[in-house]
């Protein structure tokens, strides 16, 4: 019944026995014991518990552990490097686009997908972009502004994490 | 004097936010910990039959399942409200139902297993035998002859009646009156959705007897106070609660909440350390919800628009048991809201508290005062529509002037601060309302569906003289408590009584400390959401933070610094009426000789050495304040939107929106524009889209984040806000509160704004939420006519 995946997650390999249904989201909560991806909903609306997978921004709730085996994780813990935080972090702290912090994570992640994709984005294409994900606080507006803030201060190429540029997992 | 109040200073919190470092309840892991979920019903009203638990205590992993009945036995007691107006009847209610079940969600038993997909398993092999019952979910039908009783010791359903006003000044008002409007409205149940689901969790020390339960909470003090007196019986000296980073509240985290009752007392019974943490569907349908009233609101006017009399009368929608201070919403702070913005001398309402079988009600962001602004500010437009006047100018008509500041209103409060004359002026000049009407009348001459809002909103904030909330209800006083403990090195550790679930008490209380002390904000630590390390204190809701939690801080500080003059004075060998705290150099010298000074931290310094203080004065530097306010404070708002309808699919498109706050004065701005921009986005969502919707049969059908519309990025323009600054004179910095002003004004300029775009069609009101397919229907029906 249990399958056993290998799963590099913010750089570090990991080999786990896993249930089938294990969701990507726990095996990252419970598995690695890395919190900083939040489960917001149980019908994958919230985007809390967005992460990168491969480079692309996914649900980890919507992705089970046994799809990910062989891939390459990037959580929000994975997104400063040496102490450094990412352009997006800093920018969200910057523009106070955050408040109690819960939608943060998910919400960075997909801005970090965001502008991978769209370097430059207008006021529309930041809102279109971040329809799968929901903030209850802010009211995005400071969001939207730390995604431009973003956007200026980050030449394309910082947009992926280092770790997402070694191959994947062990 | 102020070198951080008032200054846009970045969140010191945001750095362990953004790294995911937050330490929220979910998060908490501990060796040897086992797993909670809860049996809930899938009825809305039914008696239970049995209840076998056999299959389940069977799975491999489950190491225990209880019934409500087990924990009775086991010594848990009922829980209580702790808002109880006159002939209130407090419906009995159990941390686990064990007669019947009286709403969706309602929970029957619970297991404990070693893992969250094992609990969830077992979950689904109770096997609980229902006879379901008839079902009653609408606020005022629910008091109609034959509608089933939710208690069958409350008869009709009624809760509690309550009324306030002046009954005879209203009918005089309407005696009087030239033009009369009657509207009947329906507020809208709404589902809070913090983006953080509620979570539990317990340890339990048994040789020690200490119990330690972190849960998502906005007062941890008040829920350690309930389980010790009421539902757990654990000694408060015992029971340590953290409430650590909390992902949200809205007024959904005030409340005591069966789960954390259950989980503590499952985590003692095993003697492991226990988790719960909800699903989005579970928080759907057992957080406490809000607004579900139905009212008839009246309003006399003469010709010329000046108000004469309003008459309310609301049926307010309790759900199936009376959440912790339920019945304060549509009572104290909904009713005597109803003075509004407006000089009016004949008001009277009328409440009637029912029950359903939903999911309990209370306060939700705004609570009571959104209601009565929605329903004053809809009044006051379609009686500008029936007189023929424009909505702005029968505002400005009916406005209190500054010069009657304090003002009293006919329903009990007393209006602290307030130039609403000027809110409006600046709110109609940045919006440019000539203009917008101009291009209005000009659109609707090109075929387009375009609407302009405009309201004028008052709040009442800031919670309360505990003497005035005591007699309204209250069984605990609204006061706030704050420490100020400075270390020998001088830095500063600052424990408050209030909690912050986003609010940024971190940054902005720094900044009050560090200004009242005349240091540096990166020496101040502040401490909140632990009953271990505070005072006692009574939490974060209705706007009451800086007001009121911000207030103790001050007058502690201030105890502090008299302290630090006579160590100064005593140790520079002058009087202590000579000296000087000079909070700009953070020194305390002689007056007119700025050279004969100690710094703040060799005061604190020389405060534990202890070896020359003055006689008789103790060691240590560290002060307490206990504050309680003399009044609520009166927050107001102008708030102005535009928007467009495409009459092809009914669809709302905000166009522009303008905000001018009075918040008194402001810590700090950023924070302030954060908390009115997210307040308003908040409160269009009950204008355009949210709506907890209960079948006849007390289904929740809107139950998941799939059917439940709350707020996306693409729904709304760049928000303008300004500010009017009035300080409230009756607490030591002036402000009012910032935290729900936003959603107060926000559900009722959107929805005129939608209802003026719909004038034309000759529609004169739709109830909330204005979905397209509702603005489409109407208007299909004004073209069919």
């Amino acid at each position: 019944m249990a399958h056993t995946v290998s799963i590099n997650v913010n750089g570090a390999a990991y080999k786990r026995e896993v249930e089938p249904r294990l969701l990507l989201a726990h095996f990252i909560r419970d598995e690695i014991g890395l919190t900083g991806t939040n489960v917001g909903c149980d019908t994958s609306q919230c985007g809390a518990c967005t992460v990168l997978m491969d480079g692309v921004a996914v649900k980890s709730c919507t992705v089970l552990a046994v799809q990910a085996d062989g891939s390459s994780i990037t959580t929000i813990e994975g997104l400063a490097s040496d102490g450094k935080l990412h352009p997006v972090q800093e920018a969200f702290w910057e523009k106070h686009g955050l408040q109690c912090g819960f939608c943060t994570p998910g919400m960075i992640i997909t801005v970090v997908d965001l502008l991978k994709n769209n370097p430059h984005p207008t006021d529309e294409e930041i809102r279109h972009g971040l329809e799968g994900n929901l903030c209850r606080c802010t009211g995005y507006q400071n969001i939207v502004e730390a995604v431009k803030h973003a956007a200026k201060a980050m030449p394309a190429a910082e947009a992926l994490p280092e770790a997402m540029h070694e191959p994947a997992h062990a | 004097m102020s070198k951080y109040v008032g200054a846009s200073i970045k969140r010191r919190e945001d750095p362990r936010f953004i790294q995911g470092q937050g330490k929220y309840v979910a998060n908490v892991q501990m060796p040897n910990m086992a797993y909670l979920a809860i049996k809930r019903s899938p009825y809305a009203h039914a008696t239970i039959k049995s209840i076998n638990t056999k299959k389940a205590a069977a799975l491999p992993g489950v190491i225990a399942v209880f019934t409500g009945q087990d924990l009775i036995d086991g010594g848990v007691g009922k829980l209580p409200c702790g808002w109880v107006v006159p002939d209130c009847k407090v419906p009995t209610r159990w941390p686990l139902t064990v007669d019947k079940v009286r709403h969706v969600g309602d929970g029957v038993a619970c297991v404990v297993a070693e893992d969250r997909y094992i609990t969830e398993d077992a979950v689904n092999l109770i096997d609980v035998s229902y006879d379901s019952l008839p079902a009653t979910v609408d606020a005022r039908k629910t008091t109609e002859s034959g509608a089933p009783l939710v208690h069958e010791d409350i008869p009709n359903n009624i809760s509690y009646p309550w009324a306030l006003g002046n009954k005879e000044a209203m009918e005089k008002g309407f005696a009087e009156a030239e033009h009369v409007v009657e509207l009947e409205l329906i507020n809208q149940r709404l589902i809070p959705t913090a983006m953080e689901p509620r979570a539990a969790v317990a340890q339990w020390n048994a040789p020690t007897e200490e119990m330690t339960l972190w849960t998502t909470s906005q007062n941890p003090h008040i829920i350690r106070l309930l389980l010790s007196a009421f539902t757990l019986g654990i000694p408060e000296n015992k029971l340590r609660i953290i409430s650590p980073d909390v992902g949200g509240g809205f007024g959904s985290k005030i409340f005591h909440y069966p789960e954390e009752i259950i989980v503590p007392w499952v985590a003692r019974k095993i003697n492991r350390p226990v988790k719960w943490v909800a699903t989005r569907s579970e928080s759907s349908m057992t957080d406490s919800q809000g607004r579900d009233h139905v009212t008839i609101a009246r309003m006399a006017l003469k010709k010329d628009g000046t108000i004469t009399g309003i008459h309310v009368k609301t049926w307010a929608n309790m759900g199936g048991y009376l959440s912790t201070i339920a019945p304060l919403i549509p009572t104290a702070i909904y009713i005597t809201l109803l003075s509004g913005l407006y000089k009016v001398e004949g008001i009277y309402g009328e409440m009637w508290g029912t029950l359903t079988n939903t999911v309990p009600v209370d306060a939700y962001r705004g609570a009571g005062r959104p209601e009565a602004a929605y329903l004053l500010e809809r009044l006051v437009d379609v009686a500008a529509r029936d007189l023929g006047m424009d909505p702005l100018d029968i505002r400005r008509k009916n406005l209190i002037p500054k010069e009657a500041f304090p003002y009293q209103t006919p329903v009990a409060f007393m209006y602290d601060s307030g130039d609403y004359h000027r809110l409006f002026d600046k709110a109609v000049e940045m919006a440019d309302y000539k203009k917008m009407r101009e291009e209005q009348e000009k659109a609707r001459k090109d075929g387009r569906v375009v609407g302009i809002g405009i309201v004028g909103c008052i709040e009442a904030s800031g919670p309360a003289p505990s003497a005035v909330a005591g007699s309204l209800g209250f069984a605990l006083g609204p006061w706030e408590s704050g420490v100020l403990r400075v270390h020998p090195s001088g830095k500063v550790s600052l424990l408050t009584g209030s909690h912050a679930h986003g609010q940024g008490h971190e940054t902005t209380f720094a900044q009050v400390v560090a200004d009242e002390l005349g240091i540096n904000i990166d020496d101040v630590e502040v401490v909140h959401g632990d009953t271990a390390l505070l005072p006692f204190g009574m939490g974060t809701y209705g706007s009451r933070s800086a007001a009121v939690g911000g207030s103790a801080i001050v007058y502690a500080a201030r105890k502090i610094r008299a302290k630090a003059i006579k160590i100064a004075a005593h140790q520079l060998e002058a009087a202590e009426e000579d000296m000087v705290y000079d909070q700009a150099a953070g020194k305390i010298h002689v007056k007119g000789s700025p050279d004969k000074a100690k710094a703040f931290g060799e005061v604190a310094f020389a405060a534990y050495t202890a070896h020359n203080l003055p006689s008789g004065l103790e060691p240590g530097l560290e002060e307490s304040a206990f504050y309680d306010p003399a009044n609520f404070t009166f927050p107001n708002s102008a708030h102005i939107a535009q928007v467009e309808i495409d009459p092809e699919t009914g669809q709302v498109e905000i166009q522009r929106y303008v905000a001018v706050d009075d918040v008194g004065k402001v810590i700090n701005p950023l924070v302030v524009d954060g908390q009115v921009v997210g307040g308003i986005v908040q409160g269009v969502g009950q204008a355009l889209w949210e709506h907890g919707i209960y079948d006849e049969n007390g289904q929740l059908v809107t139950g998941t984040l799939m059917d439940y519309a709350i707020p996306k990025a693409s729904d709304f323009p760049m928000i303008e806000t300004s500010r009017v600054e009035t300080p409230s004179p009756h607490n030591p910095l002036g402000v009012k509160g910032a935290g729900e002003m936003g959603t107060i004004a926000a559900t009722a300029v959107v929805s005129n704004a939608v209802l003026d775009a719909l004038a034309p069609f000759g529609v004169r009101h739709i109830d909330m939420p204005l979905t397209p397919e509702k603005v489409w229907r109407a208007i299909q029906a004004a073209k069919r006519n």
